[in-house]
């Protein structure tokens, strides 16, 4: 039998336009801990969610072999999985980032949540409560198994995940993330699982950004990037090291997509903020802690880190704090103290735009036309004596489709229908017709092909040009770098650094933002 | 044959909105034979006008709140316990009418502001509040009439608002002259809007309609505004009720169409988080809807006791069910965003014409019921598939 209980081979998936995976060969070997690691977008998750059956057999090329092709759904030992409920049978548990538990639920009843130890039609619940507590006893964790979920803190819902997946007989764990959402301790406490679970033959894949982690619990480490294996790392040569890891995972050069800014003398500090803490109390923690920092006018400023790193809390936060969270700090907007914005028209009336990240979700109104999302945050502009003059309206909408080069056949154009760059850039002309003096754009090209990049790059350009401060939050280590005058790093809701542009190098960043 | 072929165009493009219209003519058609004329009689037709005003107006408001993605159980009621207390305010306080018009209407809006208070700033769904609100007023209005039972107003100024019809001031004939005149200026005035709108949209290069396409539609809709109020003036002209309820329409029309604050509730609609992020406050929107529903509910309640001539502790049963599904009908989506004002009065229409013809042909209210859910159920089938093919 193969020391491998699992092997992937030459897989590329394809999404229209993108070739999320080229080639790609993954190899786990029976009960170790493999962790998978690479920028955002480096294709981790594609991989995962072809392994777990979520892109079923037939939608990407390339063989999976798992445990020695003795499972269920396989020819010739190759696996062909239709969906996640067959990847399950053959004992691949998935554990992902945004826990999948019923939080009004009891801890038993989630362990066994569609697979119900069953008595004729009813289910067996002192069996299930007693093979909960088993299941509890194997991860440490040391709660009544009528606790409700909710009332649980994250890491121990963690656990509760992974006794869920253990009860399932489960041979391969993956863990995304993992210890993303949990504070130190718990984190310890998770890897100190892992490397227990190892001991009872179980193989864990882990994805992580967190560095330090890796390099303490992996035996492997494949390192993925732009689709591609790069190389995989092995712990008994000790290989495995930050830096080795670090210059595998950015290794590339920035190319020439950037385009050329003429250094420009910058002005006064246009927006500063100080000792800005947030407390979420949904989440029930400070997704912002003691963040200092300032744009200058005509000044592109980055604001780098990984996903989850409080970046997008700390702009909403600023930008009015739709999510009503409890603020401390100063902003001071040209030197002069403000008010917390208490809703996004207060940051707007204060010169602020905010281009969200999630243009489908809170930015774009799709089911409206172009026109009208252009036009929606400042209709007093058009409007006189309370009515609309909607002749202006069509010549503003014309303007922005012509300047801006919008794609679509008219202005009278369904937002939904227009493809993600040019979304994109109806969010831009949006938030330009506000005349904002700073323009915070949270992951700008996200999603949206290299053509329509670069020219949401020139038009950055020429609004800088114009005197116009511009905050960029940006997972893509490379636009950050190639784009911004200076680069703030943020991990954990903190800044953990501030580099210049020639301080500013992806090894720098990366490593300000895996502390 | 190019003619035909953008006539085919237009249709397919338009269908959703359309069918709305073939619909309501279809129905008349139907019920015009069926009945030997007797359905589109001047008299009947009139009738049928005055009896779907009070729901029309509610509809006119349910639209908004729909299209915001809430719900108000409670209007019916509302309605029925405002008419209570216009009635008390008429007989046992002697106040005059206008005075006691303008007090339902503010208690209206009150009660809106009550409703959006809990929705908007305490976020409990729509639905559960509205639905306490339906029964807490239903105790209400009981507990308003339960001295005198049903009140008799005896006050012919409001009981015009519900039973009278503006001045003749001449005759044409056997025709109410005030109510020709008013129509052939309808008629002139959607002339004039459709041609200065032609005019503008050419000058921005937009698509516009062929000229004997558009001649087709100026022709035809000036005939059915025509016909109504030929029909109408060969009766006793125009009811009050109807021109109450036109002018309903026209400033909900107006300002969901031209005004900031139409434009922000549909943004509420289509998308409440970007809303919030474009800088609309989607509470005070909130608020605004659901006090300019219940003060709708209000004037439904004036209306509605007006035409009875009473208030009843029955008044305001299956209201709110019946302007809901009047603005289903009329094309609103439950998802919220879209809808349109006018497509909620004709889907009032559809359902009052349905009402009217059944009981013209004598067909059992049981039947009535199921014939009517049907038509619910199919308009918005309807609705829903026209949809996705848009996609």
């Amino acid at each position: 039998m193969s020391q491998y209980i699992l092997e992937m081979d030459q897989i590329t998936k394809e999404f229209p336009g993108v070739k999320a995976l080229n080639n790609v060969s993954f190899k786990v070997k029976k009960g170790e801990i493999h962790c998978l690691v690479g920028e955002n977008g480096a294709g981790k998750s594609t991989l995962m969610k072809v392994l777990s059956g979520v892109y079923p057999y037939g939608t990407y090329t390339g063989n999976i072999i798992f445990n020695g092709g003795t499972s269920a759904n396989t020819t010739n030992g190759v696996q062909k999985f239709t969906g996640i409920a067959d990847s399950e049978r053959a004992g691949i548990a998935i554990i992902y980032q945004e826990l999948a538990l019923f939080p009004e639920l009891t801890v038993y009843e989630n362990i066994f949540m569609g697979h119900e130890i069953k008595k004729g039609v009813t289910v067996n619940w002192n069996e299930t409560i007693m093979k909960a507590q088993e299941a509890l006893k194997k991860v440490k964790l040391e709660v009544n198994p009528a606790t409700k979920i909710k009332e649980l803190g994250v890491g121990k819902q963690q656990l509760v995940e992974i006794a869920k997946a253990l009860c399932k007989d489960v041979k391969l764990i993956i863990l995304d993330e993992p210890t993303a959402a949990l504070n130190e301790n718990d984190s310890e406490n998770l890897l100190f699982l892992m490397k227990e679970l190892k001991k009872q033959g179980i193989t864990c894949i882990m994805i992580s950004h967190k560095l330090k982690e890796v390099i303490s619990v992996a035996d492997t480490v494949t390192v993925l990037r732009d689709g591609q294996t790069i190389c995989s790392l092995d712990s008994e040569t000790g290989e495995i090291t930050e830096p080795t890891i670090i210059k595998n995972m950015v290794g590339r050069d920035i190319e020439d997509i950037y385009p050329k800014r003429p250094n420009q003398k910058v002005g006064e500090k246009a927006i500063e903020v100080q000792n800005w803490s947030v407390y979420d109390s949904k989440l029930g923690r400070k997704t912002n802690d003691d963040v200092n920092f300032h744009v200058r006018k005509g000044e592109i400023v980055g604001i780098a880190g990984l996903m989850g790193s409080g970046r997008t809390e700390l702009a909403q936060s600023i930008f009015g704090n739709p999510k009503n969270c409890k603020l401390s700090g100063t902003i001071l907007i040209n030197g002069k103290e403000m008010k917390h914005f208490k809703h996004p028209k207060n940051a707007i009336d204060a010169g602020i735009a905010y281009v969200t990240e999630d243009r489908k979700g809170d930015g774009l109104i799709l089911i409206q036309d172009i026109k009208n999302n252009i036009t929606i945050s400042n209709l007093s502009k058009l409007s006189k004596g309370g009515i609309i003059n909607q002749n202006d309206e069509v010549v503003v909408a014309n303007d922005y489709l012509k300047n801006i080069n919008i794609k679509a056949p008219s202005i009278a154009q369904l937002v939904g229908n227009l493809s993600g760059g040019n979304q994109q850039k109806v969010s831009l002309a949006k938030w330009l017709f506000t005349s904002p003096n700073i323009l915070i754009l949270d992951e700008p090209t996200r999603g949206i092909d290299v053509g329509a990049k670069y020219e949401i790059y020139t038009f950055m350009n020429a609004l800088v040009a114009q005197g116009m401060s511009i905050i960029m939050i940006s997972s893509e280590l490379p636009e950050v770098l190639g784009m911004s005058d200076r680069v703030y790093v943020m991990a954990n809701g903190k800044i953990t650094g501030e580099l210049s542009r020639n301080e500013a190098t992806q090894e720098k960043v990366m490593e300000m933002a895996t502390v | 044959m190019a003619f035909i072929n953008e006539g085919i165009t237009l249709f397919k493009k338009n269908i959703r909105e359309y069918g709305m219209y073939i619909a309501l003519a279809v129905i008349m058609a139907t019920f015009y034979f069926q009945t030997d004329g007797l359905f589109m009689s001047s008299r009947n037709l009139s009738n049928l006008i005055n009896m779907t005003g009070y729901i029309a107006v509610l509809a006119v408001g349910m639209t908004l709140v729909i299209v915001i993605r809430h719900i108000d159980l409670s209007v019916g009621f509302v309605a029925g316990f405002v008419g209570a207390v216009a009635a008390i305010l008429l007989t046992q306080h002697d106040m005059p009418v206008w005075l006691t018009i303008v007090i339902a209407l503010i208690l209206g809006c009150v009660i809106g502001l009550i409703n959006g208070f809990f929705v908007a700033n305490l976020g409990i769904p729509a639905f559960v509040v509205s639905l306490a609100g339906m029964l807490i007023f239903r105790g209400l209005l009981q507990l308003s009439l339960v001295k005198t039972g049903t009140i008799i107003i005896p006050n012919q100024a409001f009981k015009d608002i519900g039973n009278g019809y503006i001045p003749s001031l001449f005759m044409v004939d056997t025709f109410q002259g005030l109510t020709l005149v008013i129509g052939v200026l309808a008629i002139i005035l959607f002339i004039w809007s459709e041609i200065k709108t032609r005019i503008n949209n050419k000058k921005y290069g937009f698509e516009v309609l062929s000229i004997p396409m558009m001649f087709i539609k100026i022709a035809f809709i000036s005939f059915i505004i025509g016909y109504i109020f030929y029909t109408l003036a060969g009766y006793h002209g125009l009811s009050w009720t109807a021109v109450i309820v036109l002018v309903i329409v026209a400033l909900y029309h107006f300002i969901t169409t031209k005004t900031p604050l139409g434009r922000h509730i549909y943004a509420v609609g289509g998308n409440p988080e970007a809303a919030q992020l474009s800088g609309i406050s989607v509470k005070k929107i909130t608020y605004i809807v659901f006090a300019s529903m219940s003060t709708l509910a209000a004037l439904s309640g004036i209306l509605y006791t007006a035409r009875l001539n009473s208030a009843a502790p029955t008044a305001g049963v299956m209201f709110e069910l019946d302007a809901i599904a009047a603005a289903y009908v009329g094309g609103v989506s439950a998802a919220g965003g879209v809808g349109k004002v006018t497509g909620s009065i004709i889907g009032a229409f559809v359902m009052a014409s349905l009402t009217s013809g059944m009981n013209l042909m004598f067909i059992d209210v049981s039947w009535q019921y199921i014939i009517r859910g049907a038509v619910l159920v199919l308009a918005v089938v309807f609705d829903v598939m026209t949809r996705n093919k848009a996609k």
